[in-house]
């Protein structure tokens, strides 16, 4: 961690202020002219920032539509239409809340698979990289209780197969639902704590962010070389070097996402949720958000039980299925003792490189086959996505760890990415 | 040679002190769990959730061949008037043909065999399946035909081929009179 900078302010007010709250000396520290940067970040870093921006859209633009959404069954889905009816501004609103919804996880893949491919989940950033597997789970939990609040029926039936997922559970499980619902079905009891729990983790995410922030300020940042900083000839001030940087992506990523909210805003999402919840009738099918699809895929694709057939059954194919989804996350955890190459990036592991590359081919493909009806040859391609993706973790990088031969790293950051001296 | 303060630390004074810490975390501990109860439980169905549990039903005017679906606890609940020609065939099942054994006996009321009641929720991921309502699929097995993910229910409302694990549930009700069925 580099030297903590005081700032010492010219106003006797602020300065005043400053020597009872050190407010600026926080900021100049944490993404200000005294935070010593990596020189030689590519826009694969600009996703943190985004995904913290992304953060403030959703919860400014969510405080907006609580002010008009009522969390009653024969309420909400009427009042979402008024909100983009009547309502002033409030379609824009609504349309930004649901597209940047789509837009944070964009850009939280991206981050996860930049810390994937250069390695950021090795020493000393390991906590630094489990905080940010917290904050993806709880963007799950909020994702999709998010979409259960205008009470369509892809909302209704979403809910309701998810929530069902912990009946797999021995012994307790049905249990588990009835409390989770709060009722016998999903209705209105569920709304309504969907809505005061929608509400709230988005405030638990921005805490553990500040812990996330915390770690990288006491680790620095990573690099696209996965070399430590030797010296000050490594690095750059964060400001203005890498807040320009991050402001212009910003403006790209803005570029984009006003471009769906304007010109197709309901691309991203599915027709049957603007047909009211109807508990009788269920959709042709059920079909969660994309983000959630990879892990919907492994779910659905693990649908065999474990054991020996014929002759003893440790678990059954709804409890590993459902097993196998969270497992596919939580591995993330485990990352830094998977791969214990002391090589951090994937730019000098020349075989890393190939099994990463497959990895996300894969997620994309996850992605499509948890999208389509489960016949005909798509649950067998499903096993095989799934083995892979289980694969990469479990056996691909505690093995590449042992036998790789890594190419040579470079002396330092400088002497790699500054030209020689004329 | 002890002075005060090995005294205390050696005999009593410290493990006495001890104990006085443990017993007030520990207590403290007790109370906190004690504390969190009733934030679990208020999210389990509450009193008036629980009154509507139950509800009657008229099923004078359900013709034979023919089902209803009426709402039970916000699920959906299918009661069928099954011909003679369906209830033979439940019948005539052999367990060993079924993926959840059970035999059509166990599913309906003694001398009642020509009324179904199952709730309408496919066992696999809880959707509602076909077959109740005339010019639907009823599926392979003359029964429910659930289209989510291809799950055929026979006549008796046991599943019989598809990926769902279990029987269409068979709900707790009665016969108040000839013409009223009371479920839950």
């Amino acid at each position: 961690m580099a030297e903590w900078e005081v700032v010492k302010p010219k106003n006797k007010a602020v300065g005043w202020f400053e020597e009872r709250l050190p407010v600026l000396s926080l900021v100049n520290n944490v993404v200000g002219p005294a935070t010593p940067t990596p020189r030689n970040l590519n826009y694969f870093w600009n996703f943190g920032s985004l995904a913290g921006l992304m953060l403030v859209i959703q919860i400014i633009s969510g405080v907006v539509l609580a002010m008009h959404y009522a969390a009653t069954t024969g309420l909400a889905f009427d009042s979402v239409e008024r909100i983009m009816r009547d309502v002033n501004y409030g379609w824009l609103i609504r349309y930004m809340h649901a597209n940047g919804a789509s837009f944070f996880f964009i850009a939280v893949y991206i981050h996860i698979f930049r810390g994937l491919y250069f390695g950021s989940y090795k020493a000393p950033r390991e906590v630094l990289w489990m905080l940010g597997v917290v904050i993806f789970l709880l963007m799950m939990a909020t994702a999709f209780m998010g979409y259960v609040l205008p009470w369509g029926q892809m909302s209704f039936w979403g809910a309701t197969v998810i929530t069902s997922l912990f009946s797999a559970i021995p012994v307790v499980g049905e249990s588990i639902v009835q409390l989770l619902w709060g009722g016998f079905s999903v209705d209105n009891p569920t709304l309504n704590r969907f809505f005061s729990l929608h509400y709230l983790l988005p405030f638990v995410i921005t805490g553990v962010v500040i812990l996330h922030i915390w770690a990288k300020k006491i680790s620095d940042s990573g690099n696209p070389l996965g070399i430590e900083v030797q010296s000050g000839a490594d690095q750059i001030p964060f400001h203005p070097f890498y807040t320009i940087k991050d402001a212009f992506g910003a403006g790209v990523f803005f570029f984009i996402l006003a471009a769906f909210i304007f010109f197709m805003p309901n691309a991203l999402g599915h027709p049957d949720n603007y047909i009211p919840a109807d508990s009788l009738v269920t959709p042709d099918s059920i079909v969660p958000e994309w983000y959630f699809l990879p892990f919907y895929a492994i779910l659905r694709s693990v649908d065999f039980p474990l054991g020996i057939p014929g002759v003893i059954e440790i678990l059954d194919a709804k409890l590993l299925g459902v097993i196998a989804m969270f497992a596919s996350i939580l591995v993330w955890l485990a990352l830094p003792w998977l791969d214990t190459s002391k090589v951090r990036s994937g730019n000098f592991r020349p075989m890393f490189k190939w099994f990463f590359a497959f990895l996300v081919v894969d997620m994309f493909i996850l992605m499509w086959l948890g999208a389509q009806k489960p016949e005909g040859n798509i649950p067998l391609y499903g096993k095989f996505a799934t083995l892979y993706y289980f694969a990469y973790f479990f056996v691909v990088l505690p093995v590449l760890s042992r036998k790789e031969k890594t190419l040579p790293l470079p002396d330092s950051i400088s002497s790699a990415v500054l030209k020689p001296a004329e | 040679m002890s002075t005060l303060e090995t005294t205390n630390q050696e005999d009593e004074g410290a493990t006495r002190r001890d104990f006085i810490h443990v017993a007030a975390a520990g207590m403290a501990g007790v109370g906190a769990v004690g504390a969190l109860w009733p934030f679990i439980d208020q999210m389990n169905p509450a009193a008036d959730t629980l009154a509507l549990a139950s509800v009657e039903v008229d099923i004078s005017k359900i013709d034979v061949g023919s089902a209803i679906v009426i709402k039970w606890r916000g699920k959906p609940v299918f009661i069928r008037h099954r011909t003679a020609e369906e209830v033979a065939e439940a019948e005539a099942v052999s367990l060993s043909d079924l993926i959840d054994q059970q035999s059509d006996e166990e599913r309906v009321k003694t001398g009642e065999s020509k009324w179904l009641v199952v709730v309408g929720v496919c066992t696999h991921l809880g959707c509602v399946p076909l077959g109740t309502k005339s010019g639907d699929d009823r599926g392979e097995f003359g029964g429910w035909f659930c289209p989510c993910h291809g799950s055929h229910y026979d006549t008796s409302g046991r599943i019989r081929k598809g990926p769902a694990p279990k029987n269409l549930e068979v709900p707790e009700y009665a016969f108040l009179n000839d013409s009223t069925l009371k479920i839950g």
